[in-house]
């Protein structure tokens, strides 16, 4: 397979390995943009948010918004 | 809602929200505008002044907020108005951060969109308030419902009048111009195989919802309004469908280790 090719289908069939869902992504997301910004290990203690994260487009956004509103 | 409309109807002036800061509400640190030399003050739409505004307090103010909100009376209600006050500042920031892809949407029309947003995660907020566990500053746990309300109506907004289709409206070329014929050959099979197994191994529930949000792009918020479900109905149909495609192309020797 191409790069490309792996890219574009990786994209498709989203991350491997557990995740949070939606909901869960929503109760954890103040919490673990806060340990990011701390720099703390962020993924360690909200397993599974940072795949949801690479595979929901909608809650990638809420996850960039609130980073970028706490780090002005 | 009687709060929020309470709290409007009192017509907060520039000089009764610093008495409120100063005095009766230790809560909210009084934001330092950043520089934003290109226009005065006056001249900024309420979305771009949300851009410049320091959203975040130097300390916590997490148990002054949940006291005053739990409060009787004046109290509560001058809190529940700097709430406001301080989602509407997130929402209008959040609508600031993605207005790229709404320039076609008039500036009034945005603002609307935030304080809508506002009023909503205000609601939100309020009725959630004994789920608030200290995990993080109250101030952030309540921005996040304001950055959702704001985030929906983004994306509705600009799906609105747009036909969700869902059937494939184009498959990804996996071909790289770039490459040998023999990758290119490889990535056509996988292609191949993928569409095969979208169209014979998913239910058709799964195939609908995995070609409007995989294939067509179509926004979790928008599919989940026009198909009356949730953005966490459609999510786990979306990720039993890929588990589904992935072990698939992995049984037909297409999946390296790392994908599948």
């Amino acid at each position: 397979m191409s790069e490309l090719g792996r890219k574009k289908l990786e994209a498709l069939l989203g991350p491997t390995g557990p995740q949070v869902t939606c909901e869960e992504c929503f109760e954890h997301l103040d919490e673990y943009v806060e340990l990011e910004l701390r720099g703390a290990d962020a993924d360690e203690r909200v397993p599974g948010m940072r795949a949801h994260l690479d595979g929901c487009p909608a809650c990638a956004d809420e996850h960039q918004g609130l980073r970028a509103l706490l780090e002005r | 809602m009687c709060g929020l409309s309470a709290s409007r109807g009192r017509g907060l002036t520039p000089a009764r929200k610093n008495r409120l800061r100063a005095v009766a509400n230790p809560l909210m640190s009084v934001a330092e505008p950043l520089p934003m030399p290109a226009l005065p003050n006056y001249a900024r739409s309420p979305v771009d002044r949300a851009l410049a505004d320091r959203a975040f307090d130097a300390q916590d103010n997490s148990p002054a907020w949940l006291e005053a909100l739990r409060a009787d009376g004046r109290r509560r209600d001058d809190a529940i108005a700097d709430l406001h006050e301080l989602l509407l500042r997130a929402a209008r920031f959040e609508i600031g951060r993605r207005r790229a892809a709404l320039s076609f949407v008039r500036g009034e029309e945005l603002d609307d969109l935030a304080v809508q947003a506002a009023d909503d995660a205000l609601v939100a907020v309020l009725a959630k308030l004994d789920d608030y566990r200290g995990a993080s500053r109250f101030t952030t746990w309540a921005y996040k419902f304001a950055l959702l309300e704001a985030g929906v109506r983004l994306r509705r907004r600009a799906w609105q009048g747009r036909e969700v289709v869902l059937e494939p409206e184009r498959w990804p070329v996996f071909a790289d111009p770039q490459q040998t014929a023999q990758r290119t050959a490889e990535d056509a099979d996988l292609l191949r195989e993928l569409q095969r197994a979208v169209l014979h191994d998913l239910t058709p529930h799964q195939r609908d919802v995995f070609v409007a949000l995989a294939l067509n792009e179509v926004p979790i918020d928008v599919l989940a309004e026009r198909l009356d479900t949730t953005r966490g109905a459609l999510y786990k149909t979306l990720h039993d469908a890929r588990t589904k495609l992935r072990r698939e192309l992995a049984a037909a020797g297409y999946l390296d280790e790392d994908v599948r």
